[in-house]
């Protein structure tokens, strides 16, 4: 067995976790459905139409947003730092935070951020990067990364919490949740009042105003940009929107699909430095936009679509596939069905061959996705490519195609598989110790068609 | 090369566009804005905002109540100039404007600011920072309490979006969007209200004319 096998069916036969992804994705999953049911928002599927031709128009000129981006920052009192790998972004943040002797950072949730490893590069440099929306908190005790792109922890119940507050905090073992919150307030109140460098995500960025828009539900992320001295927002380049407007449509789609929320409790809208006169808020801010693939991915005309992503997650509560191995058993930090589609092209399309495959094409994340990916259409070009790529695969076709193109010969191989099917031999052995088929028939298709005809 | 002209030349490339061609016009988002009367505007928010709401007939009855939901704890309030027109600042246990605002908010027990406007649809107070109205004392404080004008009421975030092309600008860093108490459902989806934020809000909606400013 490979060790992602391995892995899966660990997952699968641990009933405890199993109980805990099918609860919780289920019950995202009936928020949103009922959060944009016609009742609630009849403009529904207006506004993905719109949310996805705005994400297509972004894209195809993105040259032009970003530049306006950089300059609208640059006018409000901000820094734009371009960096084209993780390497150069963590650099960038490392410099600054010696530069400005800041040892403790306070990072609000971002995906960005663990796609890069950056708590990894930061602590290399003996610098505290402190997670602080309450799930990240948790996992980064617990050495572990998210679960799920919106609800990182859910494969965690309240004992596993006691214990690693236990362990890492030296509290005493206390199981009641809101206990456990409270804890995490109070430790993580103080790190926000002495942090020295405040690192966010950006849900969407405004080109026209250089503004960054983060969407959350506890307030770590207010904190995180207005208490310290120093704003750090780390955005991928495909992030950008054109206008502060275009937040009617996908403010009504994010909240919505994500958690079933018409708005989640806080939406920050902030840009550049304090103004002259505000009292708080920070004194210096950067905007860190970052590559690290996304322009392959954007000169992949197949694939560019996987760009218009908002990292809602509706697609993972929706996948059968997520909903039964869970989001560590994918390979990187981006799982369900948008990871295994913009997986392949970041980390390399020879790695993890078996990802695109493990999908049964059922179509349900295409079906919620707010900016209408087509995400079972992306994952079979990949397939294509992958057996395209594949000798052994290639020949197989090769042969398949040579058989439908003489009926004579696919009568006989026909009758060869048929008489095949009651045995367990070769590959076919391992493929059917998952499968059951149905018995042979006595004659096929063709015999009985003859038959008839008579 | 730096990496901005690497990365602008990836990304012509991937478009196969040239420096300086022009794109094409965006589509239009679809802002939905529907004119609703003030009385509409005032069921909906009350029935859509997590907290409660008191109204007022008008601004000599705002600090009295004020004073009801403080309860006998201490406040901060910002200095924003409607809260000083309608007396916050008399209020017992209230602290206006303090000098060491960022302490202030950390140890006081509720924050009192205005709003920029307010959204029905949503139950949404929109604040937009500003020399009177920083960002810490609807934030720090485990309570917030907002003394909104009802003409600043509007329907939804599309009319105040229509209304306000830029959130933030030169005379603003930043607008947060509150809707409701801070929340985390991070363990077992078990709704814990105050994680990090107020767990509690409340919003005095104060009708009739405009206090003397």
């Amino acid at each position: 067995m490979s060790a992602p096998e391995t892995a899966i069916r660990k997952t699968l036969a641990d009933a405890n976790l199993q109980l805990a992804i099918y609860n919780n994705t289920g019950r995202f999953k009936e928020n949103r459905r009922r959060a944009v049911a016609p009742d609630q928002l009849p403009e529904y599927e207006d506004l993905r139409t719109r949310a996805a031709a705005i994400k297509r128009h972004t894209l195809s000129f993105l040259d032009v947003y970003l530049l306006q981006l950089e300059s609208a920052v640059e006018d409000s009192g901000g820094k734009v730092i371009w960096a084209s790998t993780g390497e150069e972004a963590a650099d960038f943040i490392v410099k600054l935070a010696k530069e400005r002797e800041a040892n403790l950072i306070v990072k609000s949730k971002s995906m960005t951020s663990e796609e890069i490893h950056l708590n990894d590069r930061l602590a290399h440099h003996e610098l505290e990067a402190v997670e602080t929306d309450l799930g990240e908190y948790i996992l980064q005790l617990a050495g572990q990364r998210p679960f799920h792109i919106v609800a990182p922890a859910i494969h965690m119940t309240r004992n596993d919490v006691a214990d690693i507050f236990t362990e890492k905090l030296g509290i005493e073992h206390d199981t009641v949740i809101e206990n456990q919150a409270m804890t995490a307030r109070r430790v993580l109140r103080e790190k926000f009042l002495s942090a020295g460098i405040g690192i966010t995500g950006a849900n969407f960025l405004l080109a026209d105003s250089g503004a960054v828009v983060i969407v959350e539900n506890e307030g770590n992320a207010r904190l995180t940009h207005s208490a310290p001295k120093v704003h750090v927002a780390i955005a991928g380049i495909e992030k950008v929107i054109p206008r502060a407007r275009d937040l009617a449509v996908f403010l009504d789609l994010l909240g919505r699909s994500a958690s079933g929320q018409a708005l989640t409790s806080y939406t920050s809208i902030v840009t550049g430095p304090r103004r002259q006169g505000e009292l708080d808020g920070p004194e210096e801010f950067y905007l860190v936009l970052l590559d690290a693939g996304r322009t392959k991915l954007l000169a992949d005309p197949e694939q560019r679509e996987s760009l218009q992503c908002i990292r809602c997650g509706a697609c993972l509560n929706a996948c059968p596939v997520y909903r039964k191995i869970g989001g560590h058993n994918y390979p990187w930090v981006y799982s369900g069905p948008i990871g295994k589609v913009i997986t392949p092209s970041f980390q390399g399309k020879e790695k993890d061959t078996w990802l695109p495959f493990a999908s049964s094409l059922c179509g349900a994340c295409a079906e919620v996705c707010p900016v209408k990916i087509d995400i079972p259409g992306l994952l079979l070009k990949l397939r294509k490519e992958l057996v395209t790529a594949n000798p052994a695969d290639r020949s197989a076709f090769q042969v398949w195609a040579w058989l439908m193109r003489r009926p004579g010969m696919y009568a006989l191989a026909a009758r060869i598989g048929r008489s095949l099917m009651g045995f367990n031999i070769g590959p076919l052995a391992a493929w059917r110790s998952e499968r059951d088929l149905p018995a042979a028939p006595r004659k096929s298709f063709r015999e009985l068609w003859k038959e008839r005809k008579k | 090369m730096e990496s901005r002209d690497v990365i602008m030349e990836r990304v012509r490339a991937a478009l196969g566009r040239k420096l300086g061609q022009k794109p094409l016009p965006p589509p239009e988002p679809l802002l939905r804005v529907s004119h609703q009367s003030p009385a509409a505007k005032l069921a909906r928010f009350e029935l859509r905002f997590l907290g409660t709401v008191t109204v007022v007939a008008d601004w000599t009855f705002v600090a009295a109540a004020v004073e009801k939901l403080l309860d006998g704890k201490t406040a901060v309030a910002s200095g924003h100039p409607y809260l000083r027109a309608c007396g916050i600042a008399e209020v017992t246990g209230v602290s206006a404007n303090p000098e060491d605002l960022r302490n202030g908010c950390a140890t006081a027990g509720v924050g009192i600011t205005s709003a920029y406007c307010l959204l029905a649809e949503t139950g949404t107070i929109v604040l937009r920072a500003s020399p009177e109205e920083p960002r810490l004392v609807s934030l720090l404080p485990p309570v917030h309490i907002a003394v909104v004008p009802q003409d600043r009421l509007l329907t939804n975030l599309d009319e105040m979006l229509s209304m306000t092309p830029r959130p933030v600008d030169a005379d603003s860093s930043a607008m947060v969007l509150i809707t409701g108490p801070s929340r985390t459902g991070d363990i077992e989806q078990f709704l814990v209200r105050g994680v990090h934020g107020p767990g509690e809000v409340h919003v005095v909606i104060v009708q009739g004319k405009t206090p003397p400013l």
